[in-house]
C-alpha cells in the first residue's frame, strides 16, 4: 500500500507529538524514582541503618556459672558439674526419625522425654539443636561419639547443671534447684532477661531459692551476627557476664551427716545444733529426708508421689518448719520468768500428783506427786505442778515477754523455706485470736508447754543458746558470702539477771548429772564434756479422765500418730558451752528416752568433731551405745572417731 | 512501502553499516550491563560463580545478536513481524501444554541447553507487529472502532496466555507496551479513557471477588497486594520481602556501604538478591549516588531511543524503538517501584542487571532491532 507524503508528515509528526507525551510521562516516573530514592537513601537512612543493624545482630545470653555452696569448712555441698547431653539438629539429621529410631538402639531414651523433644523440635527452625536427652553418663556420651558415622545430625554436647555431692543431707538446708517454670515467672518480680533461657535452672526451696540472686550471677552476652534464618555468622563481641556468689554456709557436713544418720534411726525427727558463742547453725537435720539430685533432673511423677504419699513427710524441713507443742522443755522459760518476777529459787511448792483449779484437775506427770518442789528440783524431776502454781502467781503476760526474748513465737530470717515463728500465746493473742477471754487452765497448759504454744526444733534450740550464753544471740546459716563474712548478730547479754540464768542451769545440769533428775541415763561421762539439759515429752491428745482412773495408755499401744512428742533441748559443756541443741522426734515417746539420747550423742559428735570415744557414754550402756553406732549409715568422713576438742 | 518515498540511496550499505549504528547507546546497554556484572560479582559472595560468569557470556551472545540484527535491513524485519509473533504464541502455547514448573509458576519450556521463557520473546513481538500493524493501516483509520478491535486481539491474547502460567509483571508489560504503541499510532484518546476507566472497574471486580467462587486471582497474588499497601503488618511473613528491600536500600545511605560490604544482602536478609531484588544490593553497596547513577544511565538509554524514533522518518521503524524503549523503561520503572516499596511485588526483573538469560537475550534482541531502524532510516528528502 502506498503512503501519500503528506499523510507520512503526518503521521510522523504525530508519532512525535505522542512521544513526546510519553517521554514526559517516563521523564516525571524518572523524577519520582528518583525522589523515592532520595528520601529512603538520604533523609531516612539514619532510620533504615538502625533496623538493619537490628537485623544483623543478635544478642544471645550467657548463662553465667551459678554460685558454689560449702560447708563451713569449705566442703562443697553444691557444685556445678558437667551436663553430658545429646541434642540434634534437625537440618542434619535428614531423617529424623531413622536416626532416632538408630540411636534407640545405643542408649536409652525415655519415650517422655523423646515426646517432648520431638515437639520443641517441631517449633524451632531447623538449625537449632534440641536437646534429646541429658544427664547422661560418660559411657552414654562415648556410644554417641563413636557411632557419630550412623547417626548424621546427633551430637553430644556438655553444659553446667547443678549437682549436690551430699545428696539428701542438705535438701531441706540448701533445697534444689530447677528448671524456671510459667509459674515461677508469674510469681518473681524479676526481669533478670536469664530467667528467659529455657529450662535455665533457678533456686525452687532452702538457700538456693532465698539466695537465688547471689547465687545466679550477672548474664553475660555475646553479640553475633545472624544471616535471615537466624544462623550464627559470626561472634562480634562477648560479655562473659558476673558468676554467682559463692556462699559458705555455717553447717559442718560431718556433723550434718552424722545429725541425719542418727535421726534416721527413729521414724520421723529433727535436730538442730549451734554454737551458743556465734549463733552458728552447725546442723539442721529432718528425717527422713529425699535427694535433691533428682528433682534436678526433673523428678519423675512415682518418685514424687511416694515423697508426697510418705505420712513421715520428707518434703518438710520439720527442724524450721514444724511447730510442736515444747512440753516440759518450756519450763526453763516460765522458771525465769519466776525469778525475774522476785520469787525466790528457794520457795517451794507441793505436789500432790495435781492441782486443783475450780472443780478441774490438771495433772502431774507423776501420780503420786513430788511432795515439796523448788525451782532446781522441779526441773530436775520435771514437776508440772509446780509451774501450775508459778503461772497463777505470775500470769502469762510475763510468760510470755520472757519467752519471746528467747525466741518463742518469733520467726528467724534465716534462708530456709517456710520457717516458721510457731505460736506464744498471751491474753491479747486469744482475744484476737479467738475472740475469748484467758482462762486460767489456759496458763497452766502453758506453764508446761502445751495448749497454744508451738515451737520448732530451730527455736528451741536457740532458746538453749540463749540460756547456755545469756546473750541475745540469732541464728546465723550463711557463713560468708563470696569470701565476706556475714555479721554475727545479737552476740550481746540478754538483760536477764545473770543469778537467774546460773539457777536454770543448775536446774538443768541436775536433770543430766543428778540421780533423781529426769536426763540422768542421758548423761556423759567425760569430765569437760558434760551436758545440761531438760526432756520434754508432749501430749497430742487429750487424756481423759476415765482413762487416767484405769491408768494412762502406754505410748507403745497408740498408733503412731496419737504417741507422745519427745523431745529434748542440752548444751554442753556445761562449764564453757560450745554446743547447743534441741531434737524432736516426732511421736516418738518419752523425752528422756528417745529424744535424750539423741541429743546426747549429737552433742558428744559435735564436741569431739567425730565419731566420740565410747568411754564418754556410762559403763552399763556402752554396748547399747556400739549396736546404735553399729546401725549408722555414715559418709567416710563423718565415721572417722573426733579428737578431744574441750 | 513507505520507505520508498525516501531517499533509500543514504541508507548505508555493507560494513559501513557499524559506522552508522546508534553507538551512545551500545556503550550506555554495556555500562549497565557492567553494573550487572559487578552487582553478581558482590552478591555470590566476590565470586564469579554463579551468576557473574555465566550473565557475561549471554551479554556477549547477545551483543553478537544485537548486531547481527542490526546489520539486517529494517524492512526485512517488519515482513518477520507477523511471523515472530505467531511463533511467540505457539511458544505460549507450548509452555501451557510442556513447560517446567518452577516457584509455583510454569514459564519455561527447558531446551536442554538453555531454558526459554516465552514470554520475554512476546514483549518484543508485540511490539513488532503492533508497530507493522499501523505502518500498514491507514492512518485515517487508527481510531476506527474496527482497526481499533485487531491490535486489542494481538495484545490480548498472549496477555491471557501468559496470566495463565500466571505471570502477572509480564501480562502488565505486554498490555502496557502494547497500549504504548496504540497510543503513539495516534488512537483516539477517547478509547485509552475507557480502558482505564475499564481497568478501573476491573481491579474494582478483582477485589470484589476475593474469596468468592470466582476469585479472578490467586491467593498469593492478593497477599502480595496486602502487603504492598501494609508491608509492617506482616514483617516476617508476606511483607518479608519488601520490608527487608527497603531496609537494604535504605540503609545504603549517601555513598552506601561499600562493594561486598552490603549486611543485609551478605547475610541472606534479601530475598532473590540476583534477581528481582538485586537493585536493594546496589543501593545498598553504593549508595545514593550509586542507585541515582543506574538511574541516570537507564534514563539515557531511554533518552537516546526517544532520540532515535523521532529522527525516523518511518513509521514501523518509529513506533518499533518507541514501543521496545517503552517496554524497557517499564521494566527498570516497575522493578525499582517495586522494590522501594512504591508498587507491589510483581516479579519483574531489573533489566541488562539481573540474572536471567531469557530476558537479557531478548533484550539485546530488541535493541538490535532498534539498531537496525537506526542503521537503516530514510534520511531526508
Amino acid at each position: 500500500m502506498k503512503r501519500s507524503p503528506k499523510d507520512t508528515e503526518a503521521s510522523a509528526r504525530k508519532i512525535t507529538r505522542r512521544g513526546l507525551v510519553l517521554g514526559g510521562l517516563q521523564a516525571g516516573m524518572l523524577g519520582v524514582l528518583g525522589w523515592r530514592m532520595r528520601q529512603m537513601q538520604v533523609e531516612q537512612a539514619d532510620e533504615f541503618r538502625l533496623l538493619a543493624e537490628e537485623n544483623r545482630i543478635n544478642m544471645r545470653l550467657i548463662a553465667p556459672a551459678r554460685g558454689l555452696i560449702f560447708d563451713r569448712n569449705g566442703i562443697p555441698v553444691a557444685e556445678n558439674t558437667q551436663n553430658y547431653r545429646v541434642v540434634i539438629v534437625r537440618e542434619d539429621a535428614g531423617d529424623v526419625d531413622t536416626v532416632i529410631d538408630r540411636l534407640r538402639q545405643l542408649i536409652y531414651l525415655d519415650p517422655d522425654e523423646l515426646e517432648r523433644s520431638l515437639r520443641e523440635m517441631q517449633r524451632r527452625s531447623p538449625f537449632v539443636p534440641v536437646t534429646l536427652t541429658d544427664q547422661r553418663s560418660w559411657e552414654d556420651i562415648a556410644t554417641v561419639a563413636v557411632n557419630a558415622p550412623a547417626l548424621p545430625g546427633i551430637f553430644p554436647d556438655v553444659g553446667l547443671t547443678r549437682h549436690y555431692p551430699l545428696g539428701p543431707d542438705f535438701s531441706h538446708i540448701v533445697g534444689y534447684v530447677g528448671p524456671v517454670s510459667d509459674y515461677d515467672l508469674n510469681r518473681i518480680e524479676d526481669n533478670d532477661p536469664l530467667l528467659q533461657i529455657p529450662k535455665f535452672q533457678i533456686g525452687k526451696t532452702g538457700v538456693e531459692n532465698k539466695y537465688e540472686r547471689d547465687l545466679r550471677g550477672k548474664a553475660g552476652s555475646k553479640r553475633i551476627e545472624v544471616n535471615a534464618a537466624g544462623r550464627v555468622m559470626r561472634e562480634l563481641g562477648r560479655d562473659n557476664g558476673v558468676p554467682g556468689s559463692d556462699l559458705q554456709l555455717t553447717v559442718d557436713t560431718n556433723l550434718q551427716n552424722f545429725v541425719e544418720a542418727r535421726l534416721m534411726l527413729e521414724e520421723s525427727a529433727a535436730a538442730v545444733v549451734m554454737d551458743p558463742r556465734s549463733g552458728d547453725l552447725l546442723a539442721i537435720g529432718s528425717a527422713p529426708t529425699f535427694d535433691p539430685n533428682k528433682f534436678v533432673r526433673g523428678i519423675s511423677s512415682a518418685d514424687y508421689a511416694e515423697l508426697t504419699e510418705n505420712k513421715y513427710r520428707p518434703l518438710a524441713n520439720k527442724s524450721v518448719q514444724g511447730a510442736y507443742p515444747p512440753g516440759s522443755t518450756f519450763k526453763m522459760m516460765v522458771a525465769l520468768a519466776a525469778l525475774e518476777s522476785g520469787i525466790s529459787s528457794e520457795e517451794t511448792a507441793y505436789c500432790p500428783g495435781f492441782t486443783k483449779v475450780g472443780d478441774r484437775r490438771f495433772h502431774c506427770w507423776k501420780r503420786g506427786g513430788h511432795g515439796y518442789v523448788n525451782l532446781e528440783k522441779s526441773l530436775q524431776q520435771s514437776c508440772d505442778v509446780y509451774y501450775y502454781e508459778m503461772a497463777q502467781k505470775i500470769g502469762v503476760d510475763k510468760i510470755a515477754e520472757v519467752a519471746r526474748r528467747f525466741g518463742f513465737g518469733e520467726r528467724f530470717d534465716i534462708p530456709m523455706s517456710a520457717v516458721t515463728g510457731g505460736i506464744m500465746p498471751d491474753k491479747q493473742w486469744k482475744r484476737e485470736r479467738y475472740g475469748k477471754d484467758w482462762l486460767v487452765g489456759d496458763s497452766l497448759n502453758a506453764s508446761i508447754g502445751q495448749g497454744f504454744v508451738l515451737a520448732s526444733p530451730l527455736q528451741l534450740a536457740v532458746m538453749t543458746a540463749r540460756l547456755a550464753s545469756g546473750n541475745a544471740i540469732m541464728p546465723r546459716l550463711v557463713k560468708s558470702i563470696d569470701g565476706i563474712e556475714t555479721e554475727i548478730v545479737g552476740a550481746s547479754p540478754l538483760g536477764f539477771n545473770e543469778n537467774h540464768l546460773r539457777l536454770v542451769r543448775k536446774g538443768m545440769y541436775a536433770v543430766a548429772n543428778t540421780r533423781r533428775g529426769t536426763g540422768y541415763s542421758v548423761r556423759i561421762d567425760a569430765d569437760g564434756h558434760k551436758l545440761a539439759g531438760k526432756s520434754g515429752t508432749s501430749q497430742v491428745r487429750n487424756i481423759t479422765a476415765a482413762e487416767r482412773a484405769r491408768g494412762v495408755t502406754s505410748n507403745s499401744d497408740l498408733p503412731w500418730e496419737r504417741r507422745d512428742h519427745a523431745l529434748f533441748v542440752a548444751f554442753a559443756p556445761f562449764e564453757n558451752p560450745t554446743h547447743a541443741a534441741a531434737v524432736v522426734v516426732e511421736h516418738g515417746g518419752g523425752g528422756s528416752s528417745v529424744a535424750g539420747p539423741l541429743a546426747r550423742d549429737v552433742l558428744l559428735y559435735a564436741m569431739y568433731g567425730g565419731m566420740p570415744p565410747i568411754e564418754a557414754y556410762p559403763s552399763y550402756q556402752r554396748g547399747k551405745i556400739r549396736e546404735m553406732q553399729a546401725k549408722l549409715v555414715l559418709r567416710d568422713s563423718a565415721a572417722s572417731p573426733g579428737r578431744d576438742r574441750a | 512501502m513507505s520507505y520508498l518515498e525516501y531517499n533509500v540511496k543514504r541508507v548505508p550499505t555493507g560494513l559501513s553499516k557499524i559506522l552508522y549504528l546508534n553507538w551512545p547507546l551500545i556503550l550506555l546497554l554495556m555500562a549497565v550491563a557492567s553494573v550487572g556484572f559487578l552487582m553478581l560479582y558482590s552478591v555470590a559472595g566476590g565470586s564469579l560463580e554463579p551468576w557473574a560468569e555465566p550473565q557475561m557470556k549471554r551479554f556477549a551472545l547477545g551483543m553478537a545478536a544485537m548486531l547481527t540484527i542490526a546489520m539486517v535491513p529494517i524492512w526485512f524485519w517488519r515482513n518477520m513481524a507477523g511471523l515472530a509473533y505467531g511463533v511467540s504464541i505457539l511458544l505460549l502455547l507450548a509452555v501451557e501444554f510442556f513447560g517446567t514448573t518452577g516457584m509455583g509458576a510454569t514459564r519455561w519450556i527447558d531446551l536442554g541447553f538453555m531454558r526459554l521463557q516465552p514470554s520475554e520473546l512476546t514483549k518484543i513481538t508485540l511490539v513488532m507487529i503492533l508497530a507493522a500493524y499501523y505502518d500498514w493501516l491507514d492512518i485515517r483509520r487508527t481510531s476506527h472502532p474496527l482497526w481499533v478491535a485487531i491490535p486489542l486481539i494481538l495484545i490480548l491474547l498472549p496477555t491471557f496466555l501468559v496470566l495463565k502460567q500466571p505471570d502477572l509483571g509480564t501480562a502488565i508489560l505486554l498490555v502496557a507496551g502494547g497500549g504504548t504503541v496504540m497510543f503513539l499510532a495516534g488512537v483516539s484518546w477517547w478509547y485509552f479513557g475507557v480502558v482505564i476507566a475499564g481497568v478501573g472497574g476491573l481491579v474494582f471486580a478483582v477485589f470484589a471477588s476475593r474469596g468468592t467462587d470466582w476469585q479472578l486471582i490467586k491467593d498469593y497474588q492478593f497477599r502480595r497486594i496486602d502487603t504492598f499497601l501494609d508491608p509492617s503488618s506482616d514483617p516476617l511473613g508476606a511483607g518479608y520481602h519488601i520490608t527487608q528491600s527497603k531496609i537494604a536500600l535504605g540503609s545504603g545511605g549517601w555513598t552506601g556501604r561499600g562493594f561486598m560490604q552490603g549486611t543485609q544482602s551478605r547475610l541472606n536478609f534479601l530475598p532473590e538478591k540476583h534477581t528481582d531484588f538485586i537493585f536493594t544490593t546496589l543501593a545498598e553497596e553504593f549508595g545514593f549516588l550509586g542507585a541515582s547513577s543506574l538511574l541516570v544511565l537507564y534514563g539515557l538509554i531511554i533518552l537516546f531511543c526517544f532520540y532515535s524514533a523521532f529522527s525516523n522518518k518511518d513509521r514501523f521503524g518509529s513506533l518499533l524503538t518507541l514501543g521496545i524503549g517503552t517496554t524497557f523503561f517499564l521494566f527498570f520503572a516497575i522493578n525499582m517501584s517495586m522494590v522501594m516499596g512504591l508498587a507491589p511485588v510483581v516479579g519483574v526483573p531489573l533489566p541488562m542487571v539481573s540474572y536471567g538469560g531469557s530476558a537479557m537475550l531478548v533484550l539485546l534482541v530488541a535493541f538490535g532491532l532498534t539498531q537496525s531502524a537506526h542503521v537503516h532510516r530514510p534520511r531526508g528528502r
